[in-house]
């Protein structure tokens, strides 16, 4: 039997409250009517006994007391799903907004997902090729992974992003391995998605992305899901359809921003910066959605944007980000400014998964000591630097002026690369050789003699 | 009996109205789905669980079962080599049951209650048991003895003996009468409430180390057999690399590795490295010696909560049969989170930063279930336990890594700052510490001699000269430094590379035995006390530098086999001569 309960007993902020319902269950869509005809969404986030709270995707404005009735639907929230949805754009929840009409399904799946069982999963190993020089040899991206990008307002993220997917090819690469990309906006200027969508098209891979646009002025409570409607349809692509996808989800501060807004109006005590203390379980909850499962041959694999707040790594967003991740790309904003793209800060950034993906049978049997080799000498520009910044570049040792130098060659060859430079894993390899060859050979304490007599070209 | 029916649904909470019929911490099993939960409040109007699986779908009007036992956990042969989840569900039983992805309610038993085991039974009629005592014994895997033991709080006379042979783990083997004249019958399991320890004989005082093979720790920060220690660093700093590490080469007999809120992907790659890995002690794979529990971040926070008493009641059990235990601990961060987590729901009044005022006696409780005992069957068994700690933007002032100090005795802080410049493990030797070397230092000084512990003390004095020298240098550079200071720094540097600094996929370096540890040490002060003397004759740094010595010794971890430690005398031998041919070339 369906029932219409008529009327509200409370409305805060997103939520309203009803009484006496029967037969509520947690996380429950409701359909919500108002007199005026227009239909919204809901779902149950607490109940106590008859009482009920439900959460309003669209915002209460205009809802009062007893101008509405609401309906039950009796199951949690579902996307419609079918191959289709490749080249489609949605809204944050799910419904097609491009004007093409709906979604004939093929499934229907739980937006929240089930954790995949740890047994299952496969160890990811797959080296994807970028073609930047910076990520494919320092922090290399690994199919299955999830590496964050963390950049901060006004930094070139977006056009990183674009370069990836642009750029992005497996290793292994062949017919049946079919590639995509699903796209998540959660409380981006429109502009920006609209960057994405005309990047997309530019580079000939629109039919192959599905986009859920959760844009600035979008409801909060929508954008809470938009990243769970994108991972759905990614889990779904992969598992199902065989398919290697690519997630970008940005920017993941406005959707913490979101989640605490939400917290806030539901009276929950707040962790850190107002921040509500499941903010770790919820991001993992996302990000954990990652992975490649036995059995299947697609995967999914997560490229999460988020802008740091005041460009603070400690600031809650990234930290527990950088906490649940495989690694992160760290963008500086010195580098920015000195007009190198992409602004790739190397030593805090890192890869987790770099080390079982790389040489002999990957990239390049040397891959692994040459990454350790350019971080350790870049440390050392660093420290160079400062004591630089103290008694003047002038009065250096010699062996730290030739850290200087190194570091300046670094920045502007290896570091910076051109929005349209696809450099081969090889020409990156060997540009940073030729690098490492400007230091003296005493200096290269990470390597076996036996690579260097190879690769050193240095006197 | 009346019903319980479910009142309130939030989150990982439910509550249930009117019911007297609970006890404190009692399991419960939620819904028609069965949910697993435990009680953790009571008033008389209202009674609270908190449900270690999603509530998604829950309803009011749900009935709740009661089980009359607290939160427990079976404990028996088919422990190692296997992977459990937070509550000790298998999670490859649960792959067959439900595919890739984790179904709510999955009801599998812990242990695999088909499989026969090859059971010897030690005990005959009329013997008397204690409880703890061994009734029975099986090879659990290739290296591992399972001892069954008279559960806590029972004993008596055996009345029954079953022939050694095949047996099930719900097989009776051994029958005892206890005083009152009841029979109980003794299988090859028992069950334990995870959150009590389980009794044990005696402490006994922990004056031997557990050898991990990695110098920064044998040497400088070492761990007794039953000690605590604490691993804090910010994200990428290597704890998880350097728990894999410990747990591969430390030399307890079981591991049990809990992964903690942490990465899916992580524990595969633990899964799998266990698996290849072959112990060169026994030539087994390290899961014969290894359990997992692996509650993964996007896994239910109640059941994250439960996994680390889970994990130390495996280890207690092991240890009462006589072994010694280690438990990697990963994140114990993530714990004190999900107690906050549940904390938060309960609107229960917060302490520093949220996390519930009781945040520090839970953390003491754990860390105290770790030592050295003598078990009740008058064996000698010990866990210790390792516990990585995630502290929040990397602050070490935070309530968790603090409490945590208070209750362990090494602390092994991980450095941002080596993890950039990819020095590993990133042990940062000015803020670690180990309380044990005053336990420790009569059992290195009678295995390896008195020599072992003079090189530690002098390794560590340079190193402290060394960063305060660093502190000058920053300022206005190392040329202006007298030669003696500049020599400080070199040799510095060999320590640091050559010896701090270790290589986990170097196949000599990942594991360095003691001996060599030492040899290492006395090489590379040989080279300073050789440099020191030559510099105070006048001869300037450079000549000594010239000799290549400073840099060859960096690599000594590598250029020499862990098998072949006489190179050492040759190395020492050269640089006697190298240092003869300065002289002579001075004198001239």
């Amino acid at each position: 039997m369906i029932l219409d309960y008529v009327g509200v007993k409370e409305i805060n902020g997103s939520l309203i409250v009803l009484d006496d319902v029967e037969n509520a269950s947690f996380e429950e869509m409701v359909d919500i009517r108002l007199d005026n005809g227009t239909i919204r969404q809901g779902r149950i986030v607490q109940i106590e006994g008859k009482r009920v709270v439900v959460q309003v995707f669209e915002g209460t404005r205009a809802i009062s007391l007893d101008n509405t009735r609401t309906r039950l639907s009796g199951h949690p929230m579902e996307i419609k799903l079918s191959p289709e949805i490749l080249g489609r754009v949605f809204d944050g929840v799910g419904r097609p907004i491009d004007g093409m009409g709906d979604i004939f399904p093929d499934k229907f799946m739980n937006v929240n997902g089930t954790p995949i069982n740890p047994v299952s999963r496969i160890y990811p190993r797959n080296f994807i090729n970028t073609g930047i020089s910076t990520i494919d040899t320092l922090m290399t991206l690994i199919r299955g992974q999830k590496l964050p990008i963390f950049s901060g307002s006004g930094m070139r993220h977006n056009e990183l992003a674009v370069q990836i997917v642009r750029q992005a090819k497996i290793a292994d690469s062949d017919e049946d391995n079919k590639f995509c990309v699903v796209f998540a906006a959660m409380g981006v200027k429109n502009d920006v998605a609209e960057y994405f969508r005309r990047s997309f098209e530019d580079s000939g891979v629109i039919e192959r992305v599905v986009m859920f646009l959760n844009l600035s002025n979008d409801p909060i409570i929508e954008r809470t899901l938009t990243p769970r409607c994108a991972l759905t349809a990614a889990e779904y692509l992969a598992f199902e359809h065989n398919m290697h996808v690519l997630v970008i989800m940005t920017d993941i501060t406005s959707y913490a921003e979101a989640l605490r807004e939400f917290s806030s109006s539901k009276g929950e005590i707040p962790g850190r910066k107002g921040y509500p203390g499941y903010l770790y379980s919820d991001l993992a909850s996302l990000y954990e959605r990652a992975g490649m499962v036995k059995g299947k041959k697609g995967s999914v694999t997560q490229i999460p944007i988020l802008t740091m707040p005041n460009d603070d790594i400690t600031h809650p967003v990234p930290d527990l980000t950088g906490y649940i991740t495989e690694g992160q790309i760290v963008l500086d904003r010195s580098l920015e400014g000195a007009g190198l793209y992409p602004p790739v800060s190397v030593l805090p950034s890192l890869s987790r998964l770099m080390k079982d993906g790389i040489g002999e049978g990957y990239t390049r049997y040397d891959h692994s000591s040459l990454a350790n080799q350019l971080f350790a000498s870049y440390a050392k520009v660093m420290d160079a630097r400062s004591l630089a910044s103290v008694i003047g570049e002038e009065e250096l040792s010699s062996s730290d002026k030739k850290y200087i130098e190194f570091g300046k060659l670094f920045e502007a060859k290896f570091v910076n690369q051109g929005f349209n430079e696809n450099r081969s894993i090889e020409q990156s390899l060997d540009l940073g050789w030729e690098l490492l060859s400007t230091l003296p050979r005493s200096e290269l304490d990470r390597i076996d003699d036996a690579i260097l007599d190879k690769f050193y070209k240095g006197k | 009996m009346e019903n319980n029916l479910i009142y309130g649904i939030n989150g990982p909470i439910v509550t249930v109205r009117n019911s007297h019929s609970f006890s404190m911490m009692e399991m419960v099993y939620v819904g028609e789905a069965r949910l697993v939960g435990e009680v953790i409040g009571i008033t008389s109007k209202v009674t609270t669980i908190q449900v270690y699986e999603e509530t998604t779908g829950l309803k009011p009007g749900d009935e709740v079962f009661g089980t009359g036992n607290p939160m427990n956990i079976l404990l028996g042969p088919g422990i190692l080599d296997n992977i459990f989840d937070g509550i000790e569900r298998p999670l490859k039983a649960i792959e067959k049951q439900s595919g890739s992805f984790i179904s709510r309610g999955a009801n599998v038993p812990s242990l695999d209650t088909d499989k026969k085991w090859n059971v010897t039974v030690t005990v005959k009629n009329g013997d008397v048991l204690q409880s703890g005592m061994i009734y029975a014994t099986c090879p659990e895997t290739e290296i591992i003895e399972h001892r069954c033991m008279v559960p806590p709080a029972l004993s008596g006379e055996v009345v029954f003996v079953a022939k050694n042979g095949e047996y099930t783990i719900n097989d009776t083997v051994v029958k005892i009468k206890d005083d009152k004249g009841e029979i109980h019958n003794l299988t090859l399991c028992q069950k334990w409430p995870i959150k009590t320890p389980r009794p044990v004989a005696n402490r006994l005082p922990a004056n031997k180390p557990l050898i991990t093979g990695q110098r920064v720790i044998d040497t400088l920060f070492p761990i007794s057999k039953g000690g605590t220690a604490a691993i804090p660093g910010g994200f990428g700093t290597g704890k998880t690399m350097t728990q894999h590490q410990l747990a591969k080469w430390c030399d307890a007999d079981i591991i049990v590795y809990v992964g903690c809120g942490e990465r899916g992907n992580e524990m595969s790659q633990v899964l799998d490295e266990f698996s290849e890995l072959i112990d060169p002690k026994s030539n087994r794979p390290m899961t014969d010696r290894t359990t997992l529990i692996a509650n993964t971040s996007n896994m239910p926070v109640a059941a994250r909560e439960a996994s680390i008493y889970t994990g130390i009641t495996l280890a207690e059990y092991y240890r009462d049969m006589g072994y010694h235990v280690a438990i990697m601990a990963d994140s114990t961060s993530r714990w004190a989170e999900a107690l906050r987590e549940i904390s938060g729901r309960l609107e229960e009044m917060p302490a520093e930063e949220g996390f519930p005022a009781y945040l520090p006696s839970r953390l003491s409780e754990f860390y105290e279930r770790a030592g050295l005992v003598q078990t009740l069957s008058n064996k000698e068994g010990s866990i210790t336990i390792i516990g990585a700690v995630s502290p929040q933007g990397s602050d070490f002032s935070e309530p968790v890594t603090q409490n945590t100090k208070r209750f362990t005795r090494c602390f092994w802080a991980l450095d941002k700052s080596l993890a950039y410049a990819r020095h590993y493990p990133a042990i940062n030797w000015m803020s670690s510490y180990s309380e044990y070397f005053t336990d420790l230092d009569p059992w290195y000084s009678e295995n390896l001699g008195e020599s072992f512990i003079k090189y530690r003390v002098k390794i560590n004095a340079i190193l402290h000269e060394e960063n305060q020298l660093m502190e000058i240098v920053k300022l206005i550079g190392s040329d202006v430094l007298p030669d003696d200071q500049k020599l400080i720094i070199e040799i510095a540097r060999v320590i640091r590379v050559g010896f701090l600094q270790q290589n986990a996929f170097h196949p000599d370096d990942t594991f360095v035995p003691l001996e060599k540890q030492k040899l290492m040490m006395k090489t590379i002060l040989h080279l300073y006390k050789k440099s020191k003397h030559i510099i105070n004759t006048s001869v300037p740094i450079s000549y000594v530098l010239e000799t290549g010595w400073f840099d060859k010794l960096t690599k000594m971890k590598y250029d020499i086999p862990n098998n072949n430690l006489s190179i050492f005398d040759q190395y020492i031998n050269d640089i006697d001569e190298a240092f003869e041919k300065i002289n002579a070339a001075v004198s001239v």
